[in-house]
């Protein structure tokens, strides 16, 4: 069945959507580093938090700035001693596992990311949904429709970088707010693309038709329209990913970061950064797990995009 | 068109007063103030916090202290929290450094990211495609801070350039020559650290567009009368793949203001970027506010000038 579908030429854009997506040997190596992250950030959170193995807040003053698979010193406690018999990434300036951080870290540099864009797109699904469905409503003087696109214009007149950086420093630090500010400053694309394509949705005869037929709104929003308009929303929020997680990076860089003893990636890079030339393990681990993850999110989400493109496909 | 450009101008003169209001309001009700900075300092008594509120009207309603930002902003009175200085001066000498990052910065990106973008949608899947495009995400996913201290290292180490402000200290005497040339290294650096990002985005995007338009029926149509591939390419597919770009000149202004807080603070840039920053830090409402005002000032100019540009450069559309 599958290979009859392989030979003949594929009627159903679905299908030649995957295959162009399988065939991006780039994307691929994408989706196995995430599933890998996700298996990490899974790992961190079960042994760091609930079922404590590698704690990553134990500090041994006399194991600092050891290089990565170095041994502990005789004058590390036993309990302190770390799993493997060894550091495995190396200790930072107070004698902290960088293993066990990058471990913790992950969870938390993913969750930054996942939550920030997840606030990001139901913000602008709603807000676009309601503009280009209940558009042409009055209220008052003003029509639903330009209230909230207005809006989406106010929003988008803000420096984002800067908003956030104003926001995050008169606001105590928390990764829940650093999560919130920049979900909250990144939906306007989102609630744009929303719109202009429930506007041409709500024409289409399958709308009109399930219009005619009485359904009541909320059934032809959601079981109607949001599926057909999920899925390029679905693959710009994969790349909004990516940048949200270059964020929280440069806001620790900027000192505005999740504080310590919390460990992301972000703080345990820019926290390294004053010991490049002592200990370059405690800048390059994270830098470049950095790299590699935002790489991955960054491949599949252009994998993705390219194969939903039909324009773009070689001819 | 005269009545759409009048129509819509005015429009965006009403959404910068919105966008005023807003900022004013998240700043001033975000907690934390001028009087706080130190709360530590012992010789900071109830009544100098009181003084210190009343001079900076921190104690009126906030309304009203909008209406003084404004009338001090367009008086050009507004003088900043933390060392009295006017304000506007004071951004505009900072503006005057970061400048000629911008400037640099931009011209690398524009010069850079055509050649590098046409060639790889021409030679589509090669290997010159392929590792540039390998490059690029490269380039966009990693930490901008991460990449520019490894340059700086490999920089520093091997080629003996200075990388850090905008003058060496102790080269005010010299000669203008020698003076010039200094600035100039401490300029090259910072804009290519700046620039790089930019190129990998801009390149992917004329790669893209490039491949849209050759996929068009009318490219089909040129080489099939017989053009050679270097017209067809260039007189026929680059024009069109053109169009989009003219815009983005006008969505680079506010990329005069906001785009540079993190290569400033690496490189001790005395810029616009940094002002921002330190202002923040010293909750400096007065620059804090301007600063935005400017950016959001800048964007609505930008997307303005670039649907006037999309008009004239493109005949199908029509401004009503």
């Amino acid at each position: 069945m599958a290979k009859h579908a392989v030979e003949s030429v594929s009627p159903v854009p679905e299908y030649r959507a995957w295959k162009t997506f399988l065939d991006d040997r780039l994307a691929l190596a994408g989706v196995i580093v995430l599933v890998l992250l996700v298996f990490a950030a899974l790992a961190g959170k079960f042994l760091t938090d609930w079922f404590v193995v590698f704690d990553p807040s134990v500090v041994r003053l006399a194991d600092k700035f050891l290089p990565p698979l170095s041994v502990p010193s005789e004058f590390v406690a036993p309990a302190d001693i770390p799993w493997f018999g060894m550091y495995l990434l190396g200790t930072d300036e107070l004698g902290r596992d960088v293993f066990a951080r990058m471990l913790q870290g992950s969870m938390v540099s993913l969750s930054i990311g996942i939550v920030a864009v997840a606030l990001a797109v139901s913000i602008g699904v709603t807000l676009g949904g309601i503009a280009g469905y209940f558009g042409d409503r009055r209220l008052g003087f003003i029509s639903v429709d330009s209230l909230i696109m207005r809006f989406t214009d106010v929003m988008l007149c803000f420096p984002t970088f800067f908003l956030i950086l104003t926001v995050i420093a008169l606001l105590p630090s928390s990764i829940y707010n650093i999560m919130i500010v920049i979900g909250v400053t990144g939906w306007m694309g989102t609630a744009r693309f929303v719109r202009a394509e429930f506007l041409s949705l709500r024409e289409q005869d399958f709308i009109v038709s399930a219009t005619a037929l009485g359904l009541p709104n909320w059934r032809i929003i959601l079981l109607h329209m949001l599926p057909n308009a999920m899925v390029p929303v679905l693959v710009s929020a994969t790349i909004s990913v990516a940048t949200a997680i270059l964020t929280e990076s440069a806001l620790s860089f900027l000192g505005f970061g999740v504080q310590p003893p919390a460990a992301t990636w972000g703080n345990i890079l820019a926290d390294g950064k004053g010991f490049i030339f002592d200990a370059p393990w405690l800048f390059f681990i994270p830098g470049f797990a950095i790299l590699l993850v935002v790489l991955a999110f960054n491949l599949v989400g252009e994998g993705m995009r390219e194969a939903m493109n039909p324009r773009l496909r070689p001819r | 068109m005269g009545s759409y450009l009048i129509r819509n101008f005015l429009q965006r003169c009403v959404l910068l007063i919105v966008v005023s209001m807003i900022s004013h309001a998240v700043i001033l009700l975000a907690p934390g103030e001028p009087s706080e900075v130190d709360p530590s300092n012992p010789r900071m008594k109830p009544e100098d916090i009181a003084k210190i509120r009343a001079a900076f009207h921190l104690d009126d309603p906030l309304h009203v202290q909008y209406v003084y930002w404004m009338r001090d902003m367009v008086s050009g009175e507004l003088t900043s929290f933390k060392d009295g200085q006017p304000v506007l001066p004071k951004i505009w000498s900072r503006f005057l450094n970061s400048l000629p990052l911008f400037v640099c910065a931009t011209l690398i990106v524009w010069t850079l990211s055509f050649p590098v973008g046409i060639r790889a949608a021409v030679t589509r899947g090669s290997l010159y495609d392929r590792s540039t495009t390998f490059i690029a995400y490269g380039l966009i996913s990693i930490p901008g801070f991460f990449l520019s201290y490894l340059f700086i290292l490999w920089i520093v180490e091997g080629f003996n350039v200075p990388v850090i402000g905008m003058a060496t200290f102790g080269m005010q005497d010299a000669h203008w020559l020698y003076r010039g040339m200094d600035q100039l290294w401490h300029l090259v650096i910072p804009s290519v650290m700046s620039a790089l990002a930019g190129v990998a985005i801009l390149s992917r995007y004329v790669r893209s567009q490039m491949l849209e338009v050759i996929g068009q029926d009318y490219i089909r149509t040129a080489r099939a009368k017989g053009l050679d591939p270097d017209s067809v390419i260039y007189r026929h597919a680059l024009r069109n793949a053109l169009l989009p770009f003219v815009t983005m000149f006008g969505l680079m202004l506010p990329g005069l203001i906001g785009g540079s807080v993190i290569i400033e603070q690496i490189f001790a840039w005395p810029g616009i970027g940094r002002l921002g920053y330190d202002a923040i830090l010293a909750r400096d409402f007065p620059v804090i506010l301007t600063i935005n005002f400017i950016a959001a000032a800048l964007t609505l100019a930008g997307t303005f000038l670039s649907d006037i540009l999309y008009a004239v450069v493109d005949p199908r559309i029509r401004l009503q």
